[in-house]
């Protein structure tokens, strides 16, 4: 597989098969039902886990994700109770840090990526997705996470083209994050035709490629893997389970296993695909 | 683009001077400015550099000649600089009024809704959507989207629809589709978020107009460019009434397009001073356990974090979450402010005051019945800054009245019901409105 960048960890977690890669909002809907729910992820086969810290003005989140972050912040989370919840969880595993530039920014002396990036390190994130910062105004984040030894994530958008293609190639480690279609964050019923034009496009860079947006059950997972991703993105999906939990208002252990469930499936779907794939390039 | 040639956008005179260049290249205003956006949109951003370039400074295929025009016969600029008698009087030295409040659709918004509809008609985009705080931006959108017949929905949070019906229904009127916003506290923030995202599923066939000089290059310098109109009128008409440049100049600021349309043909000169005025709301405590900042003083208040594409000044508590902020006046109800203004603020050529809700309602009343002009709530706060400071400014002032004040007259006749204004009329036959 691909070479990677700063994390043995996010690297072996791409090898030798699909990696199934997770989202939850971090304290959705509190703190102590949002550990269990993590763990289910963890248990029902995650490869690497992306954790939300919330942002109140999420601009690149629909409303699944959007109805997320307000329950987290209404509960009370912050950067630091980010970083205990990191702390405490309990999963094999590597765990990556999703949010928006402006909480990196401020922490610590509120002047700088580098005191966030140095906490996370410290409580053993292994990088970072940050979808309002572009690689023209990443390279502040980017050297702070090669002095701690962390990834930097970037997302290709199906408008990712030419240069800007290859500025944030240069930039990227861990793996790339491949946003299937246009628009938000959300669950969809199918997949979009950007997706397989976005992979092609990504074939010749030596990066893990993790596809997401809108990928909701273990048949997506399967196409989109046959058709050459080395990992699914699953965020709004997941999320849903949680805000039907709290709608229906039912145990978080019972929303637990539906999201180790709907996790089981994903993952079986990614890996049906990826049998396909590798039988259909070992039949040519 | 040949940085070495004047530009077609300013007037002769003005083009070559630094402060009417400020960013243009790179879209930074020292540490401020900048491109914070997902990923899907940065193609359209580039392409829309790449269209602001050609259009807006090197005048490609005659699009700044077809701007001016447009706003001379459909705007009705150039809009009057008016001396306004008995302010002068009350405040012992000349006081000017540019009057934007003239333009068509009642504020200076027509400026650069007209200016952005225009150049994505030159662009081959087919839609256009904007957001909306006090539903000024919105109708002058709605009015230039009509004017160049080009499908249009206008985001706007649900407690502005409820603030500012008039401008909602101006708006359908124009045939603009209206979409509400429920997230947050239903404001400006919400609004330019729900926008953002509409942009980043649309954005082939669509250009998102905003509405002030914030979000990521080139948004603020094309905004500042398109309202220079302002300033450019402004300082020409006040060397040609009294023989001079103004001691001062001041204008209200929320995310500043008025405050920097009011300012930019002035920054280079030295000797006028230049005042932005943002809402102080309730109070300029802030409330950080709850998030909420009572007032939309970002400039004077705010501190330096990254919103909506900018790193800028805002108000935000300690982690960097975005504080709700509050005014009496929607359009000025927001968190943060656009780069350049806080650039300006930094190195001392602007001096941000924050007026607040009880001082912008006295000013209402107070220009309404001393020189006949009704201003909008955001304007208001201009003249609570004048009867508060007028002795600290020179003897020849300019304000920009950046709107007209029709559309808040259902919450003129609330706010002043609740407490005791200094000149208003007696209000006890419109309580329960008009
Ligand atoms: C009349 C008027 N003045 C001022 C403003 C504030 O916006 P800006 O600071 O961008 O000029 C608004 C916004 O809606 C407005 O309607």
């Amino acid at each position: 597989m691909p070479a990677t960048g700063n994390s043995e960890a996010l690297a072996a977690a791409f090898e030798g098969g699909p990696a199934y890669v997770p989202y939850l909002a971090v304290g959705d809907p509190d703190y102590d039902a949002s550990l269990e729910y993590v763990e289910a992820l963890d248990r029902g086969g995650a490869d690497v886990i992306e954790l939300g810290l919330p942002f109140s003005e999420p601009i690149a989140e629909g409303p699944t994700i959007q109805g997320a972050v307000v329950r987290s912040l209404e509960g009370g989370m912050t950067p630091d109770r980010f970083f205990a919840f990191v702390e405490k969880l309990d999963v094999d595993a590597p765990l990556v840090c999703m949010t928006y530039y402006n909480l990196i920014y401020q922490y610590g002396d509120g002047d700088g990526p580098r005191d966030f990036v140095e906490k996370a390190a410290e409580v053993g994130l292994e990088g970072f997705v940050v979808p309002d910062l572009p690689a023209e105004e990443a390279d502040p984040l980017r050297e702070a996470c090669d002095e701690f030894g962390l990834d930097l994530v970037f997302i290709v958008a199906p408008t990712t083209t030419g240069d800007r293609l290859e500025r944030i190639m240069s930039r990227v480690s861990g793996y790339v994050y491949v946003q299937a279609r246009l628009g938000t964050t959300g669950a969809k019923s199918d997949v979009a035709d950007s997706t397989t034009e976005s992979l092609d496009r990504l074939r010749e860079y030596d990066v893990p490629k993790a596809v997401g947006f809108g990928i909701s059950s273990g048949e997506h997972a399967e196409r989109i893997v046959a058709g050459g991703a080395d990992g699914i993105i699953v965020g709004s999906a997941l999320v849903d389970i949680v805000a039907e939990g709290v709608e229906a208002d039912l145990s978080t252990e019972a929303v637990a296993d539906r999201l180790e469930s709907l996790s089981r499936e994903l993952k079986a779907g990614a890996e049906r695909g990826y049998a396909a794939r590798t039988e259909a390039a070992e039949s040519r | 683009m040949s940085e070495t040639e004047p530009t077609t956008n300013d007037a002769p005179e003005l083009s070559r001077r630094p402060g009417r260049r400020r960013g243009r290249d790179d879209g930074k205003f020292g540490r401020y400015g900048g491109q914070y956006v997902p990923e899907a949109l940065m193609p359209a951003i580039e392409e829309l550099t790449d269209a602001y370039e050609r259009y807006v400074l090197d005048n490609e295929d005659g699009f700044m000649d077809e701007f001016r025009e447009r706003l001379a016969d459909f705007g009705g600029r150039p809009t009057p600089l008016q001396r306004a008698e008995r302010l002068s009087e009350r405040y012992d030295r000349e006081v000017y009024l540019k009057r934007e409040d003239l333009l068509h659709g009642g504020a200076h918004k027509l400026n650069n809704a007209l200016g952005q509809v225009l150049l994505a008609k030159y662009m081959g985009k087919e839609r256009i959507v904007a957001e909306t705080g006090a539903g000024q931006h919105g109708t002058a959108t709605a009015m230039a989207a009509a004017h160049l017949d080009m499908p249009c929905e206008i985001y706007m949070g649900e407690r502005d629809i409820n603030r500012q019906r008039p401008n909602v229904f101006r708006m359908k009127l124009n045939g603009a589709e209206v979409n509400p916003v429920t997230a947050g506290r239903g404001t400006l923030k919400e609004a330019i978020s729900e926008t953002m995202r509409d942009w980043a599923t649309t954005v082939e066939n669509t250009h998102y107009v905003i509405g002030s000089v914030v979000g990521p290059h080139p948004f603020p310098v094309m905004v500042r460019d398109f309202q220079a109109v302002i300033s450019e009128e402004a300082r020409a008409q006040s060397i040609e009434k009294t023989g001079d440049l103004p001691t001062d100049v001041v204008a209200c600021a929320g995310g500043g397009s008025n405050t920097m349309g009011s300012f930019a043909a002035f920054v280079d000169d030295e000797s006028v001073a230049l005042h932005a005025i943002e809402a102080g709301g309730s109070t300029l405590e802030v409330d950080e356990e709850a998030g909420v900042a009572p007032n939309s003083a970002s400039l004077f208040a705010g501190e330096e974090g990254v919103l909506h594409g900018a790193r800028t000044k805002l108000l935000q508590d300690s982690d960097g979450q975005i504080m709700e902020s509050h005014s009496v006046s929607s359009g000025l109800d927001y968190a943060g402010v656009g780069p350049e203004l806080a650039y300006l603020v930094d190195e001392g050529r602007v001096t941000p005051v924050a007026v607040d809700d009880d001082a912008a309602l006295e000013g209402f009343h107070r220009l309404s019945n001393t020189e006949g002009i009704i201003p909008a709530l955001e304007t208001a706060h201009a003249f609570g800054y004048l009867e508060e400071h007028a002795e600290d400014l020179g003897e020849r002032v300019v304000v920009t009245v950046s709107g007209r004040g029709d559309k808040d007259l259902e919450s003129v006749i609330e706010e002043t019901d609740k407490r005791d204004v200094a000149g208003a009329p007696d209000m006890s036959m419109f309580s329960g409105g008009i």
